[in-house]
């Protein structure tokens, strides 16, 4: 059994190795997503109900619902979600991510991937901000607006200049932003500098108002965050060809709704093991503390999976300022990883370490063997709805999705 | 390695590096003896139900 599992887990890594995630359009999630639907709203993590979703999840759906037009105001965005009226999906079943709360709707506009090695696609919506932000939970007027701006000014305008530009290869950006300090999670100043260098030739040439094109400058300058939403469907189109590869036990999802954290493993099919969301070790904003935190949330260890965020943070020092630990933890939780994965990356590298590839591809088996649990990178919103985000930290999974997994493994290919 | 090497080897202060459980080296410890140990853990941290699927798929 063992050489069988050993080559399948070769194939689903070399196919990860071999992608070429590519930022080809933006579109309204209506217009993108395969099987999106008016009345559908996209969450992160595995499927979760509307009387089971966590504070800042249920926050994210009621102002999706405003945002809509599908509610005028929380009461009533509240009994429509819990009427059934509305289809509630994981962002995973419709090759899409989300941050956070992962909330996408109807008429968001969203990035659209192209992994040029195998032709599939992926989505995400576009970064808001930090702060009181939607995927944080956040509902109130200054966040609908925000989002009623991103659809009508922010979108178009992109959308119109990276027709101009042409697509743009995320391999090689994600690539460098890494040797910039970044590990494509919680720190994405790098990418973000990297990706509106990229643009503004192309933006300051279309034929639109210049206070508008301004605007965006202004906007994506002050949102360090606003690259994250680019590599987690980089990540997403990039992971998802290693998926459905029989007797391979790498992990190919890792998602979190706020109440469970859930994975996915290639030869086990589209099932989810999952264990209860934890609680994450972090910084908080001034007057937040750790009671005021949700669990564990966020389709965004989509980044982990792939090989990059918590296991790149080798390469992002900097970040313990905004994560808590120290610079040598960054380097121990890289050094940790390649205990648990099959490769590394041929692309993405660390400096610090020598130009070592980032550990890649996580194999369930080592996982339980060893007893180490990803390390991830993470943001933390406040518990209720309605209030934003509080902080930022670090997360390991809960032990059980990953304990019934190998179960379900061996049920399936053990002699 | 001939007895000459041995016997300098005793000679000169004891450095160990324990492989395996901490407690192996907590009598040394208690010497005076200077024990590093490794970062050791049994697999699936000694769980038999664990271990007993981890050993189905090495077969």
């Amino acid at each position: 059994m063992k050489p069988k599992i050993e080559a399948a887990n070769q194939e689903a890594a070399t196919r990860i190795l071999k992608a070429r995630p590519t930022l080809v359009d933006i579109a309204t999630a209506g217009e993108a997503i395969p099987g999106m639907k008016k009345n559908m709203i996209l969450h992160a993590g595995p499927p979760v109900s509307w009387e089971r979703m966590c504070g800042p999840m249920r926050g994210a759906v009621i102002g999706g619902l405003l945002l809509e037009g599908l509610a005028k105001g929380r009461e009533d965005a509240e009994a429509l979600a819990a009427s059934g009226d509305i289809l509630f999906e994981p962002c995973h079943h419709h090759s899409a991510v989300g941050p956070m709360a992962g909330v996408v709707t109807w008429s968001m506009p969203v990035w659209v991937l192209e992994n040029k090695a195998f032709g599939n696609r992926a989505y995400c919506t576009l970064n808001e901000g930090l702060g009181k932000v939607l995927r944080y939970g956040a509902f109130s007027q200054e966040v609908i607006s925000r989002l009623k701006w991103m659809g009508e000014d922010l979108a178009p305008i992109l959308r119109e200049a990276l027709s101009k530009h042409g697509e743009i290869d995320m391999k090689t950006m994600i690539a460098q932003a890494l040797q910039m300090g970044d590990e494509g999670h919680n720190r994405n100043r790098a990418g973000t500098s990297l990706f509106i260098r990229e643009l503004a030739p192309a933006l300051v040439l279309l034929d639109r108002d210049r206070e508008r094109i301004a605007e965006v400058f202004a906007f994506i300058h002050g949102n360090d965050h606003f690259f994250l939403n680019l590599t987690m469907p980089s990540c997403k189109c990039t992971v998802d060809p290693a998926a459905n590869i029989q007797g391979s036990s790498v992990i190919v999802t890792m998602a979190r709704n706020g109440t469970e954290f859930g994975i996915r493993v290639s030869g086990l099919g589209d099932r989810w093991f999952t264990g209860p969301a934890s609680r994450v070790e972090g910084l908080y904003f001034p007057g937040y503390s750790d009671e005021d935190a949700a669990p564990d949330i966020g389709d965004s260890v989509i980044t982990e999976t792939a090989g990059i965020g918590g296991f790149a943070m080798a390469a992002a020092p900097a970040i313990v300022k905004f994560v808590g630990g120290a610079p040598k933890d960054a380097i121990h939780f890289t050094k940790q990883m390649y205990e648990i994965t099959v490769t590394e990356n041929d692309v993405y590298q660390i400096p610090m370490l020598d130009f070592r590839g980032t550990p890649t591809a996580i194999d369930l088996i080592k996982v339980v063997e060893t007893g180490i649990l990803p390390a991830v990178n993470t943001g933390i919103a406040h518990k209720e709805p309605g209030v934003g985000m509080v902080g930022a930290g670090l997360v390991r999974p809960p032990e059980k999705c990953f304990r019934d997994a190998l179960a379900a493994f061996v049920e399936k290919y053990a002699d | 390695m001939d007895a000459k090497k041995i016997n300098k080897l005793f000679e000169e202060e004891l450095v160990v590096i324990n492989m395996g459980l901490d407690v192996f080296g907590d009598n040394l410890k208690k010497e005076q003896v200077k024990v590093l140990s490794m970062n050791w853990k049994p697999p699936a941290g000694g769980n038999k139900k664990l271990i007993s699927f981890l050993e189905k798929l090495e077969r």
